[in-house]
């Protein structure tokens, strides 16, 4: 015991940084090295299934350099391309949707009385928490053509035949509002609660109206909240699989679904990692703005915030 | 001026909890449903619940689940902390920003990217190495703390920096060692953050399909991974009971962390007005 005191003391400051740092560069940097590497590679029978890209050989050090892979991204673009755009297409509108029910929502949020704002907060950190697996199966029983909503239209006669709702567009915003709505809240939330009444009043008492206010200072005071839950919304709904594999038809297929089956269906890893660089290309400008933005705090740091105002 | 919300507003956000909550209310609903036809109510019934509990597949996936997101939880705390402390007490340390890249990119990264990348790392480890041999519960541990561990780090920094440095400074002036400053004061201060961070990094790994997905091998799929492969194949009562179980369970648990983290928040409070004491061992 006394011996551990001792080294934590002489040691506990380095111990802090290094055993972090050294498991994040051998478990997150590394791979992604690893990942840039094998989309280099060539497919081959065996295990793994692709060629090591360099090595010592009987001739001494070798590589085995190529972009096949690329290449073939871009001569099947039907089944590589097209979905990389369906994903920024289908995560941008989600985006979009997403801001209208949230904005109006935080809002109603930050101006309850603190007893009713805890509660709201709690009912937006709860679907947070639960599975979003099993929040998008709760969702195919509503929109399935034997679904919930169909039947209930059809015996209150509304509708003579089942309307189709699943594998559509609509469908995946669904999918993505449920998902991700809670992480476009937290940060409009976070701003609009620092919103100073004052200034609302004073344009008020000066003659603006509700729509003139609205536009001229809570829109403006409130765009970082905007970027930062767009980005929180946008980013991972380009790679999302679940939505896309279970909500989503031959036309809602997104470029995680297609990184899905090169891997475990076609067992083509090379291609796979070819397309996972593809998806970190798409993905490089958001995430490097959503770090940099705001100096050092990150869009998260503030979606946990508001969290931790609603859970604490 | 009226600083209420407007009719538009309030039924956009009315229609927004709906969806949040319609889906899975009805979920819950038909689990109690006798009828195996998901679309016809035929009357109350638990039959299902007795089903699942003789469904040993699912069974064992939910302890392979729990054993996992127990330990990469654990982990990940224990690592998110070390994280918070060195960007919040240690000031400008040597690769200071090559940590808090490292340490937020997880956050975003797409999840297909993260699985596939570390299945790649430990087939690349196995063949130099000899570790890990094959790729079972301890790949999936190592995939979730990995992540985790940010969120953690996220949960715990923005409550030390709320936190009073000078009582720590006071205790360091009165003689008390590091590591003793830290157990004795600094975590009890931050234990409601850190039981958070807990709990986060556990729903987390008890969520996650895809990561664990690429990572897992044959004979160690998580309740997750089961529950997809039942899903593709459509709606069925037993799914529905399964998964108002689990929802249900990570509700309850929140609503009681979230008491628990408020009262003791709250508790906090009036000992700061009173001032708090130290003592040297």
């Amino acid at each position: 015991m006394a011996a551990v005191r001792h080294f934590l003391t002489r040691h506990g400051r380095r111990l802090v940084v290094w055993l972090p740092l050294l498991w994040l560069v051998v478990f997150f940097a590394l791979p992604l090295v690893e990942v840039a590497q094998t989309s280099f590679t060539e497919p081959r029978r065996g295990i793994p299934p692709f060629a090591p890209l360099w090595g010592f050989g009987e001739d001494g050090f070798f590589t085995n350099f190529n972009l096949e892979n690329y290449g073939l991204l871009v001569e099947y673009s039907q089944d590589y391309l097209r979905p990389a755009g369906n994903s920024v297409r289908l995560a941008f509108f989600s985006t979009l949707i997403c801001l209208v029910f949230a904005y109006p929502m935080a809002w109603w949020i930050a101006r309850s009385s603190p007893s009713h704002r805890a509660i709201l907060l709690v009912l937006v950190m709860l679907p947070f928490w639960t599975s979003s697996l099993l929040r998008i199966y709760a969702l195919i029983g509503l929109l399935n053509t034997n679904g919930f909503i169909n039947s209930m239209l059809l015996q209150l006669g509304l509708i003579e035949a089942p309307i189709r709702m699943m594998q559509t567009d609509f469908s995946i915003y669904m999918g993505m509002l449920l998902t991700y709505l809670p992480l476009m809240i937290l940060p409009l939330y976070a701003v609009m609660i620092r919103l100073d009444d004052d200034l609302l009043d004073a344009a008020a008492d000066l003659g603006a109206s509700r729509v003139e206010v609205f536009r001229t200072i809570v829109l403006p005071l409130t765009v970082p909240g905007i970027i930062a839950g767009s980005l929180l919304v946008f980013i991972p709904a380009v790679g999302e699989f679940v939505i896309p594999a279970l909500l989503g038809g031959p036309e809602q297929v997104m470029i995680g679904k297609v990184l899905w089956t090169e891997f475990f269906r076609n067992r083509d890893w090379p291609v796979a990692s070819a397309i996972a660089m593809l998806l970190l290309a798409i993905l490089a400008l958001p995430i490097i703005y959503a770090r940099y933005q705001d100096g050092r705090e990150t869009a998260l740091d503030r979606a946990e915030d508001a969290g931790r105002g609603g859970a604490a | 001026m009226n600083r209420g919300i407007s009719w538009p507003a309030l039924w956009l956000g009315i229609i927004g909890f709906g969806i949040l909550y319609v889906p899975v209310t009805v979920m819950v609903i038909y689990s109690f449903n006798s009828s195996r036809l998901v679309s016809v109510w035929a009357g109350f019934s638990t039959k299902w619940y007795g089903e699942l509990l003789e469904n040993d597949a699912v069974l064992e996936a939910l302890g392979k689940s729990l054993w996992v997101a127990v330990n990469a939880a654990t982990l990940s705390t224990v690592f998110g902390v070390l994280i918070a402390l060195a960007f919040v007490r240690l000031g400008n340390f040597r690769f200071r920003l090559l940590l808090s890249a490292l340490a937020s990119m997880p956050l975003v990264m797409p999840e297909v990217v993260t699985g596939l990348s570390l299945l790649l790392l430990f087939i690349a480890m196995e063949g130099l190495l000899g570790w890990p041999a094959g790729r079972g519960i301890d790949t999936i541990i190592i995939a979730h703390t990995t992540f985790g561990m940010c969120f953690a780090a996220v949960v715990v920094q923005s409550r030390l920096r709320d936190f009073d440095m000078s009582i720590e400074e006071a205790a360091a002036d009165l003689g008390a060692r590091q590591p003793y400053i830290f157990f004795s004061i600094t975590l009890p201060v931050i234990a409601p953050a850190v039981i958070a961070a807990w709990l986060l990094a556990f729903t987390l790994s008890f969520d996650d399909l895809v990561i664990a997905s690429f990572v897992s091998g044959p004979g160690s799929s998580t309740l997750p991974i089961v529950v997809f492969s039942k899903v593709r194949l459509g709606v069925t009562p037993e799914i529905n009971a399964l998964a108002t179980i689990m929802i249900l369970l990570v509700a309850a648990s929140v609503v009681i962390a979230s008491a628990i983290i408020y009262r003791n928040s709250a508790g906090r409070k009036a000992a700061a007005a009173t001032g708090g004491s130290g003592h040297e061992s």
